[in-house]
């Protein structure tokens, strides 16, 4: 090992093999963090579509509040907000709830809501069967629609917490389209 | 390394005649005397460049409502202030002083990539060149600040950030070749018998820093490329609309940022433990503990980015794990600062410049530091975060901490480097004003920030008038004494002033000292022997 430092030729090639190293750790930051976040639910972000809870277990002996609310990011002239903004449910019960969105911006837009659940280690208890952000949503001018959020919270939700927000940002994703975009009209 | 160029002239570079070969001198230089002093001088001018933007920012600070600059352009300056100072300022001349000190003081030759030496340095002044031509740019330079954060410099970000995002990269490139440069000099050059030791601690603090470089300059390099992305190829990193997370670019760039802060502090460590042994005529105290107290904190500094980011809402649980992290930074620190306030303790300690400078650093960085600790504290941090009173923290850390060091250095070396004495008189007068208005200035910024004046903010409340006008009526002072200091040099460089002997300094000890004042254009062909009692 000591030798090898001291070669004169083969240190300065292990450097620069380490700052290249270390370019590409930068990039590998983006995945592990996605990941602990996931795992965690430090970012409060929900994870994708999950069956309907018939077969859990619906635990009666308590109440959790769950509060909705809607930003929209930036200038977005939209308007944005949720129907109910707030009930009561038992952990396991299903519940469908609806944001209303209204395409004010005066052209046809593409957009996307992002999730968070606040406190953010209820996150992966909050478990969606349908939700309009699991796509992005192309809206004409002037389109209003009523978007749901059928959802239930898992019972082993920890006891302590009793209130949890779910919020969504709309973003405008004309510039990151995909593929998979929903259209479908929701009910009004 | 030509050595038939040695054998002609043993002090000059070569028959410089004409203005075109005293320019291709400079330009084609592989010396590291010769780079050394190139990056000192880039150094010295962006000194000015970036004060005079500070200046600027605290002319409009001056009294509330003053409208100076507009606040478009008061964005555009403290961004350009941060990254020149840091980038242009501290990073080059901590560079420069290695450059002419590391083989010096190791008994090399040359640095061990010569070549490569040369183009880190001529790097940089383009680099500078993209960056500041945004300024003349129709359409806002870069104003978000020097963490260009994103969205601001992504989704919000003016077209010119295009420029810095290649500036910064430039930037980086050189620092990485610098760090390589060191490492491979610092391993391989080191003169029969000069173990490692035996290497004096500023060697051994650049040796540390260099890695710390290595390992983080290509982090920064990787986040303006994915901003470069974002920006062009519509990747979404740092934007949620497209499945990205704006936290992540804080994360990134606080991996990089925080190593960074320390990149631009352990070099001054290292002068400190050359300046105030010599100065007090005895040994550093505790040697060993030095060298390991420099590495414990490059380590940790590693594993406590996220203290810049306590309120951006990361979970409890790593606010405390980073809260602990940062305290304990502290005991290393606090190891070096005990190690030279006893090389201090019962020595006969004269106070020239560079010893003032010296004393200076122990007891301001000491008290930046203490509001480091008050800022690591998870609810506190809550109340000051983006208050002046962290725009208070970090200029006590970096201006009595790398600047001060810096000048220390400059007045030790200094007369090594020309074979001339600087004025004492005049390095005193700079001294003294230079310290009293640097407190003048940044002292009443704790109790702005305390009573919840923001940062980055063109004007300011009614309550607040007294203590800005203070800060202000300091910073001018501070900008203007520094002429003293380029006066200073120049008369130096140019010979005024006494010649000095070989040795300088009573009290300095190093293989520097046993070269004539000033070295010979190529020093230390044949490796030096090194005696035991060093």
């Amino acid at each position: 090992m000591t030798s090898f430092f001291l070669n004169k030729k083969k240190l300065p090639l292990l450097l620069t093999i380490i700052a290249i190293l270390m370019f590409g750790f930068g990039f590998a930051l983006v995945p592990v963090y996605t990941l602990l976040c996931k795992a965690t639910g430090i970012n409060g972000k929900t994870g994708g579509p999950t069956q309907l809870g018939l077969l859990e277990e619906i635990d009666n002996t308590r109440w959790v509040t769950i509060q909705f609310i809607a930003t929209n990011n930036a200038n977005l002239n939209w308007a944005f907000y949720p129907k109910t903004t707030s009930i009561k449910l038992h952990p396991g019960e299903n519940t469908l709830i609806y944001y209303y969105a209204e395409n004010n911006s005066g052209k046809a837009m593409t957009v996307q809501a992002i999730p968070s659940v606040t406190p953010g280690k209820a996150a992966k208890y909050v478990k969606k069967t349908e939700c309009f952000c699991f796509t992005q949503q192309n809206f004409k001018i002037g389109e209003k629609r009523d978007m749901p959020v059928l959802f239930h919270v898992d019972a082993n939700l920890p006891k302590e917490i009793n209130t949890l927000s779910l919020s969504y940002t709309l973003f405008n994703a004309d510039k990151y389209k995909k593929a998979a975009t929903s259209e479908k009209q929701g009910h009004l | 390394m030509n050595s038939i160029e040695h054998a002609v002239d043993q002090h000059a570079p070569y028959n410089s005649q004409g203005f075109f070969s005293k320019v291709t001198r400079w330009i084609f230089t592989t010396n590291h005397k010769d780079i050394g002093t190139l990056y000192l001088w880039l150094s010295l001018i962006m000194f000015f460049v970036g004060g005079a933007m500070a200046l600027l920012i605290r002319a409009e600070l001056f009294q509330p409502g003053a409208r100076i600059i507009s606040p478009e352009i008061f964005n555009q300056m403290t961004t350009f202030h941060g990254l020149i100072m840091v980038f242009g300022v501290i990073m080059p001349a901590m560079v420069g002083l290695a450059n002419w000190q590391i083989p010096m003081m190791i008994g090399a030759p040359d640095m061990a990539l010569p070549r490569l030496n040369n183009w880190s340095f001529w790097i940089l002044p383009f680099a500078f060149a993209l960056l500041v031509s945004t300024l003349f740019m129709s359409g806002p330079a870069p104003n978000f600040g020097w963490t260009f954060y994103a969205p601001l410099s992504t989704t919000y970000g003016p077209k010119s950030t295009d420029f810095m995002i290649f500036s910064i990269h430039l930037l980086g490139l050189s620092s990485i070749l610098g760090a390589i440069n060191i490492i491979a000099t610092i391993f391989n050059l080191r003169a029969p018998g000069m173990t490692f030791m035996k290497m004096p601690i500023f060697v051994w603090s650049w040796l540390i820093t260099a890695f710390l470089l290595l390992a983080v300059m290509p982090v920064l390099a990787g986040v303006v490329t994915m901003m470069l992305a974002d920006r062009h190829f519509g990747t979404s990193f740092f934007n949620a609309a497209g499945g990205g997370d704006p936290i992540l670019f804080q994360h990134v760039f606080w991996f990089f940022g925080h190593p960074e802060v320390y990149i631009l502090i352990m070099p001054a460590f290292g002068v400190m433990s050359e300046v105030i042994p010599t100065f007090s005529r005895k040994k550093i105290f505790g040697y060993k503990f030095m060298i390991y107290a420099i590495s414990v904190i490059a380590f940790l500094s590693l594993l406590v980015w996220a203290h810049h980011m306590f309120t951006s809402g990361i979970p409890l649980v790593s606010e405390l794990f980073f809260m602990y992290a940062t305290m304990l930074i502290a005991v290393p620190t606090g190891v070096k600062i005990f190690n030279w306030v006893a090389t201090i303790y019962k020595g006969s300690v004269t106070f020239e410049t560079p010893m003032l400078f010296a004393i200076a650093f122990l007891f301001l960085f000491t008290l930046g530091g203490f509001s480091g600790l008050m800022l690591s504290i998870v609810p506190a941090d809550y109340q000051y975060q983006d208050t002046y009173f962290v725009v208070a923290h970090f200029h006590y850390v970096l201006i009595p901490g790398s600047v001060y060091a810096i000048m220390a250095a400059i007045y030790y070396w200094l007369p090594k480097w020309t074979g001339h004495r600087y004025n004492e008189r005049l390095g005193q007068w700079h001294f003294w004003l230079t310290v009293i208005s640097t407190n003048l200035t940044f002292f009443p910024m704790h109790f702005l920030g305390l009573a919840g004046m923001p940062r980055r903010i063109p004007d300011y409340a009614l309550q607040f008038a007294d203590f800005n006008m203070i800060a202000t009526i300091g910073a001018f002072i501070f900008g203007f004494s520094q002429l003293l200091f380029l006066i200073n040099i120049v008369r130096t460089v140019r010979g005024k002033g006494p010649h000095v002997s070989n040795q300088v300094w009573e009290g300095a000890h190093g293989l520097e000292w046993t070269l004539p004042s000033p070295p010979p254009y190529h020093t230390f062909s044949s490796p030096p022997t090194i005696d035991e009692c060093k």
